[in-house]
């Protein structure tokens, strides 16, 4: 345990330099979080602070809190201690301040969640216009630019039935976004999709980031978390137990535990060939 | 004609009476549906309550209004009340009490049932993308109930009108009620008339029940 402390701090140490560099402000300050379900500790002391632009993933074995942290980070689950602070605000603090939160820390899960009995355009407008009443022309308007940006401009009057599950995953990044959130939560976004449909959804993630987007991003795609990542967590135990850039990390895993995760995608040939 | 007992519908004013006996039929029903249908909402609303006392009456209530026959209903509610509690109530008012009670209760599981059966999950991305706890029911969560709610409350509708038929029992003259007294005065000159005077009223409980069915189907196809 010891050494694997101090192995995070270290690379922590990196990371916060890298960071300075960029000279950017932090946008999302999470100190000595603490979540628990009654008795069960889910979450102990974690502390974050991620910056303005800065993409960080996280990964780790499941039921290790990585999903639950995200969900911490905009008060859909409320923590027992500690504090999530997002542009300066504290999350929770005050009811009323909530949802004017939600409205700048976006969300897409990983079942997408569209609303089943509206069209996908109604679907990403819904909340610009109910929650930040802009006007519906306005609204539609940048419902079919986001619908461009993520390949499914004919999809504007489809409802969510009649999609394929990536295409759903899109519209649900679109909605979001519709919301201009400074912070882009995406949690475990391609787990319920087939194979052939991860690509376009995580391509639309990709351009988020080469724009500049801030995120934090929950997911199992090793390969994705290495291109996208200016930061990779890895989780384990309700904790951080390590984090470093993804070249370093998945190159030379400091603790045993990371080590041993990433070694969970890699398969030793059983059989010898010749050729 | 006169061998399926259908001449007897022209005799005086007989084919009049038989639909102002279904206009009775209709009025208690359609004031019973409307009061159910508020009052099962409210119903509904309270069961969703985590109270276990909430739970408790409503449950009880529910497995009343299940187990119990609707014509025993009738008869407790009409004779009861007058003989035990002393209360005059006409039969319409008794009909009336009988109906909004037993569709209250059905159209309060109803709408428990289809605002639990909608996922968690649309309360969170509602809530995830800013909207208020009102917003978010407004437009997403009972625009969906409704959807999975009106096929079967439709239903329940039409087996309100259907059950008007066991209004003759506590003496209101509603349709059936008028069939038999036609059928009885004739008994001589058309003993027939009992095929052609049901087989009419069948026609005419279809004819109003139809029309809400065709609405349930349309309303289903249309959301699915």
């Amino acid at each position: 345990m010891a050494d694997t402390n101090t192995a995070a701090a270290e690379n922590a140490d990196t990371v916060v330099k890298n960071a300075e560099t960029n000279a950017a402000e932090a946008l999302l300050e999470v100190e000595h979080l603490h979540k628990a379900y009654g008795e069960k500790v889910v979450l102990e002391d974690i502390s974050l602070t991620v910056k303005r632009g800065e993409v960080v993933v996280i990964i780790g074995p499941s039921g290790c809190g990585k999903s639950t942290f995200l969900r911490c980070l905009n008060a859909l689950e409320p923590i027992q201690g500690g504090s999530v602070r997002v542009a300066g605000v504290e999350v929770g603090a005050d009811k009323r301040q909530l949802v004017a939160l939600r409205q700048k820390v976006g969300m897409v899960f990983q079942s997408y969640d569209l609303f089943p009995h509206m069209t996908v355009l109604d679907n990403i407008t819904l909340a610009p216009m109910k929650a930040r009443g802009v006007g519906r022309a306005e609204a539609e308007a940048q419902a079919r630019a986001l619908l461009e940006r993520v390949g499914l401009s004919d999809k504007a009057d489809s409802f969510p039935r009649m999609l394929s599950g990536g295409q759903k995953q899109r519209v649900a990044i679109a909605r979001a976004l519709a919301m201009e959130p400074e912070l882009l939560l995406l949690d475990e976004v391609t787990a319920a999709l087939d194979p052939e449909m991860v690509r376009e959804v995580l391509d639309v993630i990709l351009d988020l980031a080469r724009e500049g987007k801030t995120m934090v991003i929950v997911t199992h795609e090793m390969q994705f978390a290495r291109a996208v990542a200016d930061r990779v967590l890895f989780f384990d135990g309700g904790g951080i137990v390590e984090q470093d850039i993804p070249e370093r990390f998945f190159a030379h895993p400091q603790t045993e535990r990371a080590q041993r995760f990433l070694h969970t995608f890699e398969f030793d040939a059983v059989r010898t060939h010749e050729g | 004609m006169e061998a399926l007992g259908i001449d007897v519908l022209f005799k005086g004013t007989n084919a009049l009476r038989l639909l102002q006996g279904l206009w009775i039929a209709v009025q208690i029903s359609g004031i019973s549906v409307a009061l159910s249908i508020v009052l099962g909402v409210l119903l509904g609303i309270f069961m969703m309550w985590k109270n276990p006392v909430a739970r408790a009456v409503s449950r009880l209530y529910l497995e009343i209004v299940r187990i119990m026959p609707q014509l025993a209903l009738l008869y407790i509610v009409f004779f009861g009340a007058t003989r035990v509690l002393g209360i005059n109530l006409t039969a319409e008012f008794s009909a009336i009490i009988v109906f909004t009670f037993w569709g209250t209760g059905e159209m309060g599981d109803l709408v428990r049932g289809a605002l639990a059966s909608t996922p968690r999950h649309q309360y969170e991305s509602a809530a995830a993308l800013g909207l208020t706890r009102a917003q978010a029911y407004r437009y997403v969560i009972i625009p969906q109930a409704v959807r999975r709610l009106v096929p079967a409350a439709i239903n329940l509708v039409t087996r309100m009108v259907k059950t008007t038929s066991l209004l003759l029992m506590i003496g209101i003259i509603e349709m059936m009620k008028v069939g038999q007294q036609i059928i009885e005065a004739n008994r001589m000159t058309s003993p027939n008339a009992v095929f052609g005077i049901y087989g009419t009223i069948m026609l005419l409980y279809f004819a109003v029940c139809w029309p809400i069915s065709l609405l349930a189907n349309h309303l289903s196809k249309k959301w699915n």
